[in-house]
């Protein structure tokens, strides 16, 4: 095996592995800044030495052990120092006999890192790290921070999590909803930074951002099958991954979905998510947020052409979203539908109710600017592209916002 | 473990009978599930003392030593398994002395 293909067997590995390694040793040892380092340490002993000894049998099992064995040699190091306090604070966990409905080492992780006690940002940091095993650079990158302030962010939530003894479990059955859409919405977080990526520095779209959400989202959905949220996350991201190259024209100008090339979306993605969708309808049980944009996706994306597209369906699942959630922005959204199917004059009422909770957000301005360029009123229109370009963080959209304004008369 | 439940004042006057009555209620609560260790309500902020003897000379001053909107009204101190636990305490205390608590771990 050459160099080459012994790094694509570590980055699989790594891939494959670090959540499981992490989660295996936070259980052993009670404490995540150990599982943590121990992990890293054996990973760079593995791009030491296997492109000279050959890459083992079972890379998960050498990893595993390894890690180990670095974990025993810094606790024994810190115990001759004297820190019995190590020792006596290990994470809490369940007594044997006592799991739950769903035991595997890496959910324990998520739901850890993902706990409500932590702020948001910590959460999506942690988890990318403990989880996805991005290293802290590359958190920091990502979210346009300094490294040092990443870091910190970092290790304070693992202080925090063992001093106050944030638990290492999955949750009861009773806490789990509410759980599990605390851990969905920290990946859909980290998927629409990557979608939308913010700030005049970065490209407009992170497909690292996007492929990593995916990732950890296919990983819950492998450990909870049955969960229709998990699922309908999944097949939203999947369904906006698939559009992800046609959004983005070649000078870098976001692309809308009426005007996208649907011959370039991915069809395999398209296909996938479908199939996910077509399961949730079949489970015959009520459709929480996820599922029901993941069926507003599978509707845009079931039409060859713009003209094809369903619009009452679209607008009959806003409907139900706005009753399971109401929320200003999916009125918006369900704003737009509603100029496809009753025109540009009743939906630009219906925006502009929203006035007072969304003035401040982009969306409302490119929405409204669009409405009234469809009815002719080309100097509101001008004015709310310009409140819209200046709101606007994402560099594509800007640049396409740009030119919609100076193509007005 | 023991965890120190703040409760977050921002009111002047203190607790009403219809608030006493869910304290004592949720107070039964904590003695007879095994989590209460300690509890107390304090005097309003414009009755504390600071000392100040870390020099070797008492200093005494009138009043708190931070002025803010919000004060400590009282505490819980809690023995629970782990900051679930503790957490779903908190919420029930919170909606029982209608405050804002703050739950912190004991070292």
């Amino acid at each position: 095996m050459n160099t080459l293909d012994v790094r694509e067997v570590i980055t699989r590995a790594h891939h494959e592995e670090w959540a499981r390694v992490v989660a295996s040793l936070t259980r052993r040892f009670g404490d995540l800044d150990i599982a943590e380092e121990a992990a890293a340490e054996a990973f760079a002993t593995a791009v030491e030495r296997w492109p000279a000894d050959g890459v083992p049998p079972n890379p998960g099992a050498w990893l595993t052990t390894t890690a180990n064995r670095k974990a025993i040699d810094r606790i024994r190091r810190e115990s001759k120092r004297g820190d019995k306090q190590k020792e006596a604070q290990l994470l809490h966990d369940d007594p044997p006999g006592l799991l739950g409905p769903i035991d595997d080492e890496r959910l324990r992780l998520i739901f850890t890192c993902c706990h409500p006690a932590l702020a948001m940002e910590t959460r999506v940091a942690l988890t990318l790290r403990m989880v996805a095993g991005l290293t802290v650079p590359e958190i920091a990158r990502a979210f346009l921070m300094p490294e040092t302030a990443m870091e910190k962010r970092i290790t304070r939530a693992k202080a925090k999590i063992k001093v106050a003894r944030i638990p290492y479990r999955v949750p009861s059955a009773e806490d789990l909803p509410a759980r599990v859409s605390g851990v969905l919405a920290v990946l859909y977080l980290v998927f629409n930074e990557g979608y939308l990526a913010t700030g005049p520095g970065t490209d407009p779209v992170r497909h690292e951002l996007t492929a990593e959400a995916i990732r950890l989202t296919r990983l819950i959905r492998a450990l909870m099958p049955d969960n229709g949220e998990v699922a309908g996350l999944l097949a939203l991201m999947l369904l906006t991954e698939a559009r992800r190259t046609a959004r983005v024209s070649a000078s870098g100008e976001l692309v809308r979905l009426d005007e996208q090339d649907r011959g370039s979306w991915d069809v395999a993605l398209i296909a996938e998510g479908h199939r996910l969708v077509r399961e949730r309808l079949a489970a015959r049980v009520a459709p929480g947020p996820y599922q029901i944009l993941a069926a507003i996706s599978a509707v845009h994306t079931s039409a060859r052409d713009i003209r094809d597209t369903d619009w009452s369906q679209v607008v009959a699942l806003y409907d139900q979203l706005v009753r399971l959630e109401p929320s200003p922005v999916i009125a918006l959204n369900r704003a737009i539908a509603v100029a496809e199917l009753d025109g540009p004059e009743v939906a630009l009422a219906a925006v502009d109710r929203l006035e007072p909770e969304l003035a401040g957000y982009h969306a409302y301005h490119v929405t409204r600017a669009d409405l009234l360029r469809r009815l002719g009123r080309s100097q509101e229109s001008r004015a709310a592209y310009h409140k819209a370009i200046e709101l606007a963080g994402n560099t594509a959209e800007t640049a396409h916002l740009t030119r919609r304004r100076d193509q007005l008369g | 473990m023991q965890y120190l439940v703040s409760v977050i004042d921002d009111t002047a006057g203190s607790a009403t009978p219809d608030e006493d009555g869910a304290l004592d209620v949720f107070n039964d609560r904590l003695q007879a599930e095994g989590h209460w260790v300690f509890a107390g309500g304090l005097g309003a902020p414009s009755t504390a003392t600071v000392i100040d003897n870390r020099g070797g000379k008492a200093l005494v001053t009138d009043g708190p030593f931070l002025e803010s909107k919000e004060h400590l009204g009282g505490f819980w101190i809690i023995e629970a398994a782990d900051l679930d636990e503790a957490l779903k305490l908190a919420t029930a205390g919170s909606k029982a002395c209608n405050r804002k608590v703050e739950v912190r771990p004991i070292l």
